[in-house]
């Protein structure tokens, strides 16, 4: 059934949107998977509200997929789409505002009644022409019309039959977009087939259906197929921020051969990587579903205490409920990963939107002078790594480190070139097993990067007495000397920045005079990265440097930030690592680009705030 | 069975006591020290596994006084903590210490999930119905109209019975002592390390400083004791007095103090105490006494078989789901599922 006709094109942009109950994740998640078995890079953004069925037809209740479908690598999931799938009108009206110019818009026209056109809040019965969609590519199938008689002689009641609407659209589109369907035609038989061979047998009919029908009517005289480009060759899997980030803990714990301890609280959209970790029994993994977000921390504590590898995971508002803990960890001295997958705040905020906005909590949000390792992870993928790292530094250098990753990259997913463990470091904590025949043991003595040693209970001889009060810099019982809390408190401070010997030299893309550095930190990479390339290729002079490791800095910092005419820092809060950054280096001189709109970035904004500043 | 002869002394660390003279924690550190070495013996427990947690709070400052593992945390988080400690590593022996501050107001919530939960903890609650840490002011268990720092027209909040809610929490393991009974105290904490699941004993202490004698009513001198309190036992009649010549019946679906010999009752009469029985009703019943219409309940109140122990059952799930799995290393979880060449 190919295509031949099919233009070619570098890149597509895809948007699929319906009702929360349309099951456009599943759609999206389907057809960008099927486009990265074919070797294509992809990367996605699903776009929910917080609401689990907010009211049908309403925009309110719109959830959206968007994937960036390209040859080569995609870094990120596009802003503006070339192909609109809306399942009702207000689905349509929501997603305006993202057509590129002459897009093509495929809505079902059984959806098109006055009742849903009041509802999505239209004025005219004209949902195309008050849109002013005129000039775009616009199709209006039956698609549940259809749908419905595809799947006559199944025996389904039509609830479930219409439930496969979604199929049908997306059938249309690999089509479109001349995608294979057996990939998705296996899930749904891996997913439904034993539960229910007549859904399963239902679900893929339909995606035949709405194939046939694209191929069979006239509207879709045009069909794209995405070039092919190199991509390093390897072994692939699609992979989003949250199971990269559990899998980057369990591969720590693997290398540090201690049991991995998860104590945490649901919360959007941190939710899913207790959910992986609770999976992973096999691997050893222990959960506790606390009763809040302080027992969360708090088990987790009592865990790495006890000996295991111990981590917690949130949102925003639950690291303000674990800030007086972490402080318990910090005085302690014990590992911690603390997990922020950051959303738009304060208080509840956006809880299913993208936001950069706790880096100043993460930083300073504790009583007392209580310095901890603040990781940043920039794309989905990278979670692993930036999830791996900061294990590796909270177990070796026995102190807290909070792991920000954000909505975005979270939910975001592409295609990652698995890794060996192989290729992964030991990670080696200071463990002491015993001390020496008639010495005391000391449980605050240091080693040369500060960290003291880790004596779990149950170790014979070992027996010792800490907690939150201030500690004797040796025996670790409560001292209130004022000489010794001058010395632990510059000590703790001195522990976390001598992390900074191990940090990797950050690089910059392009050139070290260029005339515009662009700075960015964590989940914005994808974005500033093809921003800055785009302009470069036009000549620009405009380089990239993009952090991870937020405290400590790298070393070299200072120096990368030398001959530029501008430096500007992009960021998706109000200017927190800008100030940081003015904070740490007095003598420059930082201006910022700001957004909270809950949204990432687009490449379109970004880009005029380059040119303006060339 | 092991055979540690360890002794109280290889309990006591060389921390300087620091709790007022007079204060009843003194009397529950000694028992706790006496009752070490029993459980070591009893349960084949070495000195190493021990590890004592506590919250904030004058009984918090507890596990300094300790030879043993020591954590302690911060305001009413010591139950989370030891929750982490035990599923870690469900071969210590994990004994909590925390206030009724600590435990039943800021710490409320972990307090009741750690004994829904039945994770194997023990946990010591000191209950001087004050905070003495802070200075004197009124607590959930302060008793209704109480003066203190904090309330200086009386109190106007209803305290709580530690016992109901542990009850309410299906606990599974509920004991109360007094602080100057130090025999007691050590059978109830000896009681408590058996019990499989968290077991909780209240030890009733004086605050000498900001709430002298609350207790004292009922406690304050052996023989108030005797006739004021009902030492329960397992088995045994539920019978108090200087000669034993009280007792407990139902009657009209409520206790009822009687005298043996009176108004036509005899000993058959009377009660005998099951600790093991699964229906809360009569537990909660005794467990809610208050003197001077009864007498206040002491000894193991609730000791109830639970299969369902949290930190074991964690344990049992990784290792079921372990000798099930195809994936046993990091690199073939990731090699799992869904992959492809290029």
């Amino acid at each position: 059934m190919e295509n031949l006709n099919a233009k070619e094109v570098k890149e597509i942009v895809i948007r699929f949107s319906g009702d929360s109950g349309d099951g456009m994740q599943l759609t999206g998640t389907l057809f960008s998977n099927t486009s990265a078995l074919e070797g294509n890079g992809i990367s996605t953004f699903p776009d929910y509200p917080a609401e689990i069925r907010a009211p049908q037809g309403t925009v309110a209740g719109v959830s959206g997929f968007q994937v960036h479908i390209g040859a080569g690598k995609i870094t990120n999931p596009g802003d503006f789409c070339d192909a609109l799938v809306a399942m009702n009108p207000a689905a349509l009206k929501a997603n305006r505002k993202w057509l590129k110019k002459d897009a093509t818009v495929i809505i079902d026209g059984d959806t098109i009644t006055e009742d849903n056109l009041k509802k999505a809040g239209f004025a005219t019965l004209d949902p195309i022409a008050e849109l002013g969609l005129e000039g775009y590519n616009v199709v209006i199938p039956d698609i549940t019309t259809m749908t419905k008689a595809a799947l006559a002689d199944m025996g389904l009641d039509n609830k479930s039959v219409v439930k496969c609407k979604n199929m049908f659209a997306l059938g249309i589109c690999f089509y479109i977009f001349n995608q294979p369907e057996d990939y998705a035609k296996r899930y749904i038989d891996s997913k439904f087939a034993k539960k229910n061979p007549t859904v399963a047998e239902a679900n893929k009919l339909a995606i035949d259906a709405g194939y046939n029908y694209a191929a069979n009517t006239h509207q879709f005289a045009n069909t794209y197929r995405i070039a092919s480009a190199p991509i390093e060759k390897g072994t692939y899997r699609s992979i989003n921020g949250n199971v990269a980030t559990a899998w980057g803990l369990i591969a720590a714990s693997e290398k540090a051969n201690l049991p991995l301890f998860c104590g945490s609280y649901p919360i959007t959209p941190a939710t899913v990587i207790l959910e992986e970790l609770a999976k992973h029994k096999n691997l050893g993994v222990k959960t506790v579903q606390a009763e809040d977000e302080i027992a969360g921390i708090c088990t987790s504590i009592g865990a790495a205490y006890a000996g295991n590898f111990a981590v917690t995971t949130t949102s925003g508002p639950g690291l303000s409920l674990k800030s007086e803990a972490m402080g318990l960890a910090v005085m302690a001295e014990l590992p911690l990963v603390i997990v922020d997958v950051q959303r738009g705040g304060p208080s509840t905020g956006l809880p299913t939107k993208t936001e950069q906005s706790d880096l100043m909590q993460a930083l300073y949000g504790r009583n007392g002078e209580c310095p901890v390792v603040v990781v940043a992870a920039s794309s989905p993928s990278d979670c692993f790594h930036y999830a791996f790292m900061a294990s590796k530094i909270a177990m070796e250098h026995m102190v807290p480190v909070i792991l920000l990753t954000d909505g975005f990259i979270a939910n975001g997913s592409e295609p990652w070139r698995i890794p060996s463990m192989a290729d992964y470091p030991t990670i080696c904590p200071p463990i002491v097993d015993s001390v020496a025949e008639g010495e005391e043991f000391k449980p605050y003595a240091r080693g040369e990067n500060l960290a003291r040693g880790w004596a779990f209970p149950g170790k014979a001889g070992l027996q010792h007495r800490i907690g939150g009060l201030e500690k004797d810099h040796l025996r670790g019982t409560i001292s209130y000397e004022p000489a010794n809390h001058q010395e632990m408190t510059r000590t703790r401070a001195a522990k976390v920045a001598r992390v900074a010997d191990e940090l990797p030299t950050p690089e910059i893309m392009g050139a070290l005079d260029a005339d515009l550095l662009v700075i960015g930190w964590g989940g914005t990479k994808g974005h500033l990265e093809a921003a800055v390339k785009d302009l470069q290729e036009e000549g620009k002079s405009i380089a990239h440097l993009h952090f991870n490791y937020l405290n400590p800095l790298p070393h070299n910092v200072e120096e990368l930030l030398k001959g530029h005419k501008h430096i500007l820092v992009c960021e998706l809060n109000e200017g927190q690592f800008a100030s940081y950054l003015r904070q740490t280096f007095q003598s420059f001189t930082f201006e910022q680009y700001n957004k909270t709109e809950g949204q990432p970035f687009t490449l379109v904004e970004l880009k005029e705030k380059f040119y303006s500043l060339l | 069975m092991a055979d540690y002869k360890y002794t109280p002394a290889d309990f006591k660390s060389d921390q300087m006591v620091k709790w007022c003279p007079g204060c009843g924690d003194h009397a529950i550190l000694n028992a706790v020290q006496r009752a070490m070495p029993e459980v070591a013996d009893a349960l084949d427990i070495p000195h190493n596994k021990f590890t004592f947690v506590s919250g904030i709070g004058c009984s918090s400052r507890f596990i300094y006084y300790m030879k043993t593992f020591g954590f302690h945390t911060i305001h009413g988080r010591a139950n989370a903590v030891a929750t982490g400690i035990k599923v870690a590593n469900p071969d210590l022996s994990v004994w909590v210490c925390s206030g009724d501050g600590d435990s039943l107001a800021i710490g409320g919530n972990h307090f009741i999930h750690a004994i829904r939960r039945n994770v194997d903890l023990n946990m010591i609650l000191f209950n001087n119905e004050i905070y003495g840490l802070t200075k004197g002011q009124y607590s959930p268990t302060t008793k209704l109209g109480k003066i203190t720092k904090t309330s200086p027209y009386g109190t106007i909040e209803k305290p709580f019975t530690p016992g109901e809610l542990v009850i309410g929490a299906k606990g599974t393991f509920f004991a109360r002592t007094i602080d100057a009974e130090v025999m007691l105290t050590k059978d109830c904490l000896v009681a408590a390390a058996k019990h499989k699941g968290m077991s909780v004993v209240e030890a009733l202490v004086n605050c000498v400083i900001f709430n002298d004698k609350t207790h004292a009513a009922f406690a304050g001198d052996k023989a108030t004791r005797a006739e004021n309190t009902i030492t329960l036992r397992h088995g045994e009649k539920m019978l108090f007095g200087k000669d034993n010549q009280k007792g407990l019946v139902f009657e009209d679906m409520r206790l009822k103090v009687v005298t043996i010999g009176e108004d036509g009752y005899t000993e058959e009469d009377v009660l005998t105490h099951d600790a093991h029985c699964q229906d809360t009703t009569l537990h909660s019943m005794l467990a809610a006494m208050k003197w001077p219409e009864y007498p206040v309940a002491v000894g193991v109140i609730r000791e109830v078989e639970d299969e369902n122990v949290y930190d074991q059952k964690v344990q049992e799930q990784v290792e079921a789901v372990k000798a099930s799995s195809k994936i046993s290393c990091m690199d073939e979880l990731l090699r799992s599922g869904e992959t492809w060449e290029i």
